[in-house]
């Protein structure tokens, strides 16, 4: 197999789709009552058939974790650099065709930023931009992270996919993970939601995390955007990729978002809604599927969510998130991807944690441990 | 009494100190199990502000020796850098030497292992590698200077024990350097077990850490690893085998 696309074309998404929803209850518990589990045990897991199974799917998933990560969340922030975008996505508030006004941070105002995020507690950092190649280009991440470095102890990017070489020339640079979601693996919707620009490829993005591994990075990100198409289905496709990375990619780590279409100015309502209970089965799903993936939760979910789901399988979040560029200082009041739901300050999320009898954790990287160019 | 390098140790229980819900359990926790030696990731702690590190500050305590590791390298040059940065940051030559480019089970990797041993030995590092319960690989550590060997007992956070006693038994009978059980310790019996096939040390972290109440089961395996090296230094009765009187066998030499 040398790419995922090889994989993945020998998968009909309604016969997945179908495959899913006949599982039983009997598929449920056989997968529940294995040490090791695959793919179609994972399809019974995410089921409707599943659904009866959830307090047990969260006590699982709960002794799992802990084994694996301990009493820990991770806690990262996300640095909004530029909301350019030349791509139309149906469901973004940086999309080509919403008329806002378009903003990519300055090197003085990235600082700016940073001392801002620093002040709230921040070591790990995720640099996120739109698509707009002609000026968020890979010279411009090169500086970003060149600025941001001796600051963070650990730097993720979330911006449009690049090639091989581009991502070989930032990985030295101190970049130590990137986050790239298909959004849907139904290659006719995806078309539907990305009618222009450089993202309406499907396959380009889907090779990304080929790329990435073949760039030896050190994790990737993976999900799809929920609500656009049938989340179990996408859901399979990426436990799929996941699977298939992990073995051909062994020496990079895995980490699974599960965002859900949140509102935003002018937008698409979702075509298919997810309930809390859908989601909270779909993470201790993914965790009793993979015991070693982690698993990430942003601000676009709300208060209660987060705060009840943080010992079920949750390994990293987010909080006091800015999702529009200068948010944290240099324009506050500027328009947002999307609007976030928990608007709760990192030092109140992590008395929260600690009051779960968790402990926050804001180091687990160093500078000093990235690759060493020859 | 343990001897690594030139460092002396009354207690054989070595700790860590990921995975606990505080850092102040994880304090309490680490002197309930009366451990000396204690290991930190380079990730976790600040080198560049040690003094605010909290992780740091709460293992200063005079009995206690640190022992950074390099959890997170892929390779033997990324270790030396990481265990040079370590030992100029916080003048310690410990190192516990982790290369395990494999981050979903973390398998420690042989060959960069055996490289980062030579290097670090030279540079006059004690050096401590984290290996697979291989026999020959311990040997091969030995000529190259290592200070001490620690196979793991099964993949690392399992919590599963001895799954690789055979070889364990082994890498013992041959050893000329302190064999350490690093990994895959679930119960205080398998620390005991450890110490009575004549390991000279274990390290624990997981089940302590992950234990609803840590300190307590901190305190469960210093009994336990006590208890198994005394046990070891007195020899175990032999076990029962079944002797029976008569001696059909070997009984037409006395005809």
């Amino acid at each position: 197999m040398t790419s995922f696309k090889e994989l993945f074309d020998t998968y009909a998404w309604e016969d997945v789709k179908a495959s899913i929803y006949n599982k039983t209850e009997a598929d449920v518990i056989s997968a529940l009552q294995k040490s090791k589990r695959d793919l179609e045990d994972f399809k019974a897991l995410i089921s409707p058939a599943a659904a009866s199974y959830l307090e047990q799917m969260a006590k699982l998933s709960q002794q799992i974790s802990l084994k694996r990560f301990g009493n820990t969340i991770q806690l990262f922030a996300p640095l909004y650099l530029s909301n350019e975008c030349n791509n139309i996505c149906t469901y973004c508030g940086f999309s080509f065709d919403n008329k806002v006004r378009r903003k990519t941070l300055t090197e003085r105002e990235i600082l700016q930023e940073v001392e801002v995020i620093k002040s709230m507690g921040y070591d790990h950092v995720l640099l996120v931009t739109g698509e707009a190649n002609q000026t968020v280009h890979v010279d411009y991440f090169k500086k970003a992270i060149e600025l941001i470095n001796p600051y963070f102890a650990n730097v993720s990017i979330e911006v449009q996919p690049l090639d091989l070489p581009e991502y070989e020339a930032l990985i030295p640079l101190g970049l130590h993970a990137v986050l790239v979601y298909q959004e849907t693996y139904h290659r006719e919707d995806y078309k539907k939601h990305h009618p222009k620009g450089k993202k309406s490829n499907f396959d380009y993005r889907l090779d990304t995390p080929d790329r990435l591994g073949k760039a030896k990075i050190h994790k990737m990100g993976l999900g799809v955007l929920i609500g656009l198409e049938d989340w179990r289905t996408d859901s399979f496709f990426t436990a799929l990729h996941l699977s298939y990375l992990e073995k051909k990619y062994w020496q990079s780590k895995y980490s699974i978002s599960f965002p859900r279409l949140r509102p935003f100015s002018g937008g698409l309502e979702p075509k298919v809604d997810m309930s809390d209970r859908e989601l909270l089965q779909l993470i201790c799903a993914y965790r009793i599927f993979n015991e070693e993936v982690e698993l990430s939760l942003s601000t676009r979910e709300s208060e209660k969510f987060r705060n009840n789901v943080l010992k079920l399988g949750i390994t990293t979040m987010s909080a006091g998130s800015k999702t529009n560029p200068g948010g944290y200082a240099v324009e506050p009041e500027a328009l947002e991807q999307f609007e976030i739901s928990d608007e709760r300050s990192p030092s109140q999320i992590a008395k929260l944690i600690k009051s779960q009898g968790y402990e926050p954790v804001w180091k687990d990287w160093d500078s000093i441990l990235n690759p060493k160019t020859n | 009494m343990l001897k690594i390098g030139n460092y002396i140790f009354e207690s054989r229980l070595f700790t860590g100190t990921g995975k606990y819900s505080s850092a102040s359990i994880m304090e309490d926790s680490i002197l309930a199990s009366g451990s000396e030696l204690v290991t930190v990731a380079l990730k976790r702690v600040d080198l560049k502000n040690q003094i605010q590190d909290n992780l740091l500050h709460k293992l200063n305590h005079p009995h206690i020796k640190l022992l950074p590791n390099t959890s997170g390298v892929r390779n033997a040059k990324e270790a030396i850098f990481a265990a040079q940065l370590a030992r100029e940051a916080l003048e310690i030559d410990l190192i516990k030497l982790e290369i395990h480019p494999d981050p979903k089970y973390l398998m420690p990797d042989p060959i960069e292992t055996l490289r980062a041993t030579e290097e670090l030995s030279k540079l006059g590092f004690v050096v401590l590698p984290y290996i697979h319960a291989d026999p020959v690989l311990c040997k091969r550590l030995e000529e190259v200077g290592t200070a001490a060997v620690m196979p793991l007992g099964s993949p690392i956070g399992s919590n599963k024990g001895l799954k690789t006693i055979d070889f364990l038994e082994i890498i013992i009978d041959q050893s000329n350097v302190p064999v350490i059980v690093d990994a895959g310790i679930g119960a205080p019996s398998d620390a005991s077990k450890a110490m009575e096939i004549g390991a000279d040390a274990v390290l624990v972290n997981t089940a302590i850490a992950v234990s609803p109440d840590p300190i307590a089961m901190g305190n469960a395996f210093k009994l336990a690893v006590e208890a198994g090296r005394i046990a070891f230094e007195a020899k175990l009765a032999p076990q029962h085998t079944g002797a029976s009187a008569s001696s059909p066998l070997t009984s037409f030499l006395d005809d």
